[in-house]
């Protein structure tokens, strides 16, 4: 089948319930714009599609794809694609936007994605902890994570299910590289759900405030061909490094400085080898589980090299 | 899109007979701050490099401040680091380490040209740690994978930097390959004496030494 066939069915597919419209009439016009015309097939799809929605008079965002692909959320990686998706409300956040009627968080056994709902697409309000079917949502990407859009067209149905939800885990391996800034003996926030760094004592949202010691190591792992940012926090830093939060403090308290703690964790664990597993969070890979992978197998790696 | 948070550059792996060859620099850009990038020989950029080696020598060789040099072995050759005042971590380190240690060092390459006209290509290190046989056991084993997909990747299509490496350099890139699959085949023959005291790992330790190198594994042993 030609790409403009391809391209046509699927226009004509997503008018189906709307247009009585036919592919071969579709791929006339693909056809008269691409050949005749030379305009690039992009944007031969984006007219021809324009004038079908004019044709049915509807807006861009109620066209559903003809059939959108069921998908699990950790297996959305690319921007504007029309999905449904078996999952539940996690967390409900605070909107930042009066535009915004609910943003949070959805999840399925694979994993969990940020999703937001407009005022302006007049949906039913979600409720947390409920398990539903979503028909019609649309992907999002921004630096590099990804979210998926509610709108006028996707349809809620409630599913009286439990769903385990997961944890997106991603596995690295490489040396530590780095250890980066904000990393060792660090204050947190106490402000009630606020944990965040404090810089020179200060909170970016509620100023000076009395910090409360954490441990964490934000680092980098390098394989030779990527690198990942992983964090620990002070449970995993307390086993990867072996000093505790008391000791810390006491290390701190005794150079008077707390940039110590860093350094002498550097020195335990730069250069080292480490596979670690965690959720996803941004770029960064929250460290649950860290393995040192110990003594290379060097027959293996023998007979790979040799078959490369 | 693609990701648009500023990007760490990675930490090449190459052996030192290699990364001591790299002496052409580059930038892909002509702003200012651009990153400097050395040229590998077998095709590939490098901004910044991971190694672990033996330090075989230290030694200041500042004149006013402390300018401390390290020499650190790998199975192919002698990496040169220094670090001064404006590494002073890196350069306390040295300091303090007591030759022979394993550390594993992440720096940028860095060249200078001297009197005689040729080119010196040197590491000034971010990080020095001493870590264990193990940790240099797996560096070498990476790095000569890394070496070897660099070299199998050499004449592809499309490939800039191998293309620039040819204009730059007089090099065979086959050359890098046989230092890292050598470089890996002492790992065995060391990891097979280890065990040589070990009842029947010291057969295969035996039969190993028998197998000549590059030759049809299949084959019939030599005399």
């Amino acid at each position: 089948m030609s790409e403009l066939r391809q391209e046509a069915e699927a226009i004509a597919e997503q008018f189906s319930d709307h247009l009585n419209v036919d592919a071969d009439e579709v791929e006339e016009r693909l056809e008269n714009l691409v050949n005749e015309y030379r305009v690039p097939l992009d944007e031969a799809r984006r007219s021809v599609t324009n004038s079908y929605l004019d044709d049915a008079g509807m807006e861009r965002d109620e066209l559903g794809r003809g059939g959108s692909e069921s998908a699990l959320v950790d297996e959305i990686d690319e921007d504007e694609q029309w999905v449904d998706l078996r999952v539940k409300l996690v967390d409900l956040w605070e909107p930042r936007s009066d535009s915004i009627s609910q943003v949070g968080l959805l999840g399925d056994e694979s994993g969990t994605i940020k999703f937001v709902a407009f005022e302006t697409s007049d949906l039913p309000e979600l409720t947390e902890g409920q398990a539903y079917e979503l028909s019609n949502v649309v992907t999002d990407e921004y630096e590099g994570s990804y979210s998926v859009k509610l709108n006028r067209t996707t349809g809620i149905t409630e599913i009286d299910e439990e769903i385990e939800v997961g944890d997106n885990a991603d596995t690295v391996e490489g040396a530590l590289v780095d250890i980066q800034s904000g990393s060792g003996l660090i204050k947190r926030c106490p402000e009630d759900d606020c944990t965040r760094v404090l810089q020179n004592g200060r909170c970016s949202e509620h100023g000076q405030v009395e910090g409360e010691f954490d441990l964490r190591i934000k680092g980098v792992l390098d394989d030779g061909e990527t690198v990942t940012e992983v964090i620990f926090d002070r449970e995993a830093t307390e086993k990867l490094t072996g000093m505790g939060l008391e000791e810390a403090k006491d290390m701190a308290m005794d150079a008077l400085d707390t940039t110590v703690v860093a350094e002498e964790m550097g020195d335990d664990v730069l250069g080292r080898y480490y596979r670690v597993t965690g959720p996803t969070f941004g770029r960064y890979v929250l460290v649950d589980e860290m393995e040192e992978p110990g003594k290379v197998d060097v027959e293996a790696a023998l007979i790979e090299a040799r078959s490369i | 899109m693609s990701q648009s948070a500023p990007t760490r550059e990675v930490a090449r792996r190459v052996f030192a007979s290699e990364f001591n060859d790299a002496g052409y620099t580059f930038t892909e850009s002509d702003d200012e701050r651009a990153p400097v990038y050395a040229l590998l020989p077998t095709g590939e950029s490098a901004n910044r490099v991971f190694f672990v080696g033996t330090l075989t020598e230290k030694e200041d060789v500042g004149e006013d401040a402390e300018y401390w040099r390290g020499r650190i072995v790998d199975p192919t050759g002698t990496f040169f680091v220094y670090a001064g005042q404006y590494q002073p971590e890196a350069a306390s380190k040295l300091r303090d380490l007591e030759a022979p240690a394993y550390v594993a060092v992440v720096g940028k390459p860095r060249t200078y040209e001297t009197d005689d006209g040729t080119v010196r290509v040197s590491v000034r290190p971010e990080s020095i740690t001493e870590v264990d046989a193990d940790t240099r056991d797996r560096w070498v084993a990476e790095t000569s994978r890394r070496t070897i997909e660099r070299v199998a990747a050499f004449d592809d299509d499309g490939n800039e930097y191998a293309r620039m490496a040819r204009e730059e350099y007089d090099f065979d890139s086959q050359t890098y390959k046989a230092a890292a699959l050598s470089a890996l085949e002492d790992l065995d023959e060391s990891a097979g004496d280890e065990l040589a005291g070990d009842g029947p790992a010291g057969g295969d330790a035996a039969s190993d030494d028998t197998a000549p190198d590059g030759t049809d594994p299949a084959g019939t042993p030599e005399p």
